[in-house]
């Protein structure tokens, strides 16, 4: 057990570095002047210099990327352009009410894409299991945008039920858990839980179909146990793989809420990518994305141990 | 004049049958698959709307009109309204076929394209060149794919190529790790032993023992990314990275149409509409392709 989190961990820091790499040459990528957006259009040519020196444009790559990481491990990623704080508070900020719209939304997913999987699988070819199949295609055939702004359209600007877009009665800041600022975020958390119920149900079925058809239910149905106690079995051998499954959506949505975060406004790390993009803000969205595939690749490695923990026959393979 | 004692070749039976071929067994399991055949012809229908688009549309598509603007559904002359600006919406969702479309089906052939050659070249050479294409592939992994798609545009700036650029790099490790893991079960098989021993070299033995036995199960792969590269690329647009106004794309008329969702809500939901009937059909047909080919996802 300790030789594969050993091995596993080891396995991440070239990921890890590649990452930290591919947010690097980001910045690079981008065409035109990095310095755009902090110099104004008649700024002289010793100022200039002086600026490109100072944000050490003037050094080799290498030199450039290495000073950059050794920076951002310190926790410091530059100062934001558009808003003049540094990026690091920008990002956590943001990232907190991301990770509790994507948790939200994530344990939705787990609990209807559970709910059918276990339906589908136990009922297979039944119209339960063709109508399951459908609802997952749906989730992950629909655009979530599109399906976000028709939530809106029926429950904000139809039927008065719920508010449009926002993330609290006060704007970004004062979270609480109360039904006041509850209500913004079920849209967003319905519509981001779409795709894990897809996906989700789609996996549990394929596991209880498989798990179902194995010999030791048999054994078990022949013993004399109870259908009650044959799902007890059922749920144990499918749980590792829906909770894998839960723990890697949970990624997906942290890094790819932007397009919904947009639709309903929320103050989330999506907007804030939004923003730092049309104000070509650089150290803004180098610093974002660097922090979503930290966690995205943390997760997955989480995950991975934990799916060891649970079942010891992956560390053998 | 004698009659020729030799019988026409035309009437003799042949003695050996050819074997109706992989492909046209697949292709005669989907024309049985009625929900294959439904979303094909969807599909059939989609990209005709893509190709003839400039001599279907009932109105000129830019036309502006400040006084015929958010028109409803139903209006004489326009039967699906007109949008923020007054143009024909039904002319719009036509046009619009041509460059969502495009821009959600290319970089899954590109990716495809490249995506393959990696993969086999990874999988059949093994060692060190596995290792250094596929190491670099983990590293794209490591992003969720929209996020990955959002900073490379976002980076590059808005605009078609930069969409389709950031699109195609998202898919070509996709497609190369399938690719490679098929190549690597491919590659220790009897017959390239064989082949090997024969002196053919390693280009000769790729193309012909390797490629057909590992295009299916790549094919099917990307069939299936279409329908995800519909969805990101006109989100892409939507979020104002990809085709620029005044062009008529449906992420990009979705954006604009949002100011609507009050007055006209129906209209507002449209283009949304288009994306989501495309991508639901690319992924049925994917699907069900995946089925008849037999192949295990």
């Amino acid at each position: 057990m300790g030789g594969y989190v050993v091995r596993r961990l080891l396995l991440t820091i070239p990921i890890m570095l590649g990452v930290a790499l591919v947010c690097f040459m980001l910045v690079h990528l981008s065409p035109g002047d990095p310095l755009v957006s902090v110099l104004p259009p008649d700024a002289s040519q010793a100022l200039r210099e002086q600026m490109i020196s100072l944000y050490g444009f003037d050094q080799p790559y290498v030199v450039q990327f290495f000073k950059w990481l050794f920076n951002a491990l310190q926790g410091n990623l530059g100062t934001s352009i558009a808003t003049g704080r540094p990026v690091i508070d920008e990002v956590l900020v943001a990232a907190v009410n991301s990770l509790r719209l994507a948790v939200l939304a994530t344990l939705l997913g787990f609990c209807f894409g559970s709910l059918f999987g276990f339906v589908a699988g136990y009922f297979q070819n039944s119209w339960i299991d063709k109508l399951a199949s459908m609802l997952s295609i749906f989730g992950v055939s629909v655009p979530h945008y599109w399906l976000g702004m028709v939530l809106v359209i029926i429950f904000a600007s139809q039927l008065y039920w719920l508010p449009a877009t926002g993330g609290g009665p006060t704007g970004s800041d004062g979270w609480q858990w109360d039904w006041d600022h509850l209500q913004y975020m079920i849209l967003p958390a319905i519509t981001l839980s779409v795709i894990p119920t897809g996906i989700i149900s789609r996996t549990v079925r394929a596991v209880v179909a498989e798990t179902l058809a194995q010999e030791f239910i048999v054994g078990l149905r022949a013993r004399g146990l109870g259908e009650a106690a044959v799902f007890r079995h059922v749920v144990k051998n499918a749980a590792p793989t829906a909770l894998a499954v839960m723990g890697l959506q949970l990624g997906y949505l942290m890094g790819g809420s932007i397009l919904v975060e947009t639709v309903f406004s929320w103050p989330g790390t999506g907007l804030l990518l939004n923003t730092a993009i049309f104000q070509r803000d650089m150290p803004l969205l180098q610093g974002s994305i660097w922090v979503l595939a930290l966690f995205f690749v943390s997760l997955n490695l989480c995950v991975d141990i934990f799916q060891a923990l649970l079942d010891p026959r992956i560390e053998r393979s | 004049m004698t009659t020729s004692p030799v019988v026409d070749p035309a009437q003799v039976a042949p003695l050996v049958h050819r074997s109706s071929g992989y492909w046209r067994t697949v292709g005669g399991r989907l024309a049985r698959d009625r929900l294959a055949l439904v979303v094909g012809l969807i599909i059939v229908a989609l990209l005709a709307m893509a190709l003839f688009g400039p001599w279907l549309t009932p109105h000129d598509p830019y036309a502006t009109s400040m006084i015929r603007r958010l028109r409803p559904i139903g209006t004489e002359g326009h039967p699906l309204g007109t949008d923020e600006l007054g143009r024909d919406l039904l002319s719009r969702l036509i046009l619009g076929a041509r460059l969502s479309l495009f821009m959600g089906i290319t970089p899954v052939v590109l990716a495809f394209f490249i995506g393959s050659a990696l993969g086999i070249v990874a999988g059949y050479a093994g060692g060190w060149l596995n290792a250094v294409i596929m190491r670099t592939i983990d590293v794209f992994y490591a992003f969720p794919s929209v996020l990955l798609a959002i900073a490379i545009s976002g980076a590059l700036g808005a605009g078609i190529g930069n969409a389709l650029l950031s699109l195609t790099l998202v898919f070509i490790p996709e497609v190369a790790r399938v690719a490679e893991s098929v190549t690597t079960q491919v590659r220790g098989r009897d017959y390239i032993e064989a082949a090997r021993a024969s002196g053919a070299s390693a280009l000769l033995i790729i193309r012909t023992q390797v490629f057909g036995n590992v295009i299916g199960p790549i094919f099917v792969y990307s069939t299936g990314l279409i329908s995800v590269s519909m969805i990101l690329a006109s989100g892409l647009s939507f979020l104002g990275l990809g085709v620029r106004p005044p062009e008529p794309e449906w992420g990009l008329m979705l954006n604009t149409l949002r100011t609507a969702i009050y007055s006209q809500p129906l209209i507002a939901a449209l283009p949304g509409v288009m994306i989501f009937i495309t991508s639901i059909s690319f992924n049925v047909f994917a699907d069900r392709l995946r089925a008849a080919m037999a192949v295990r996802s």
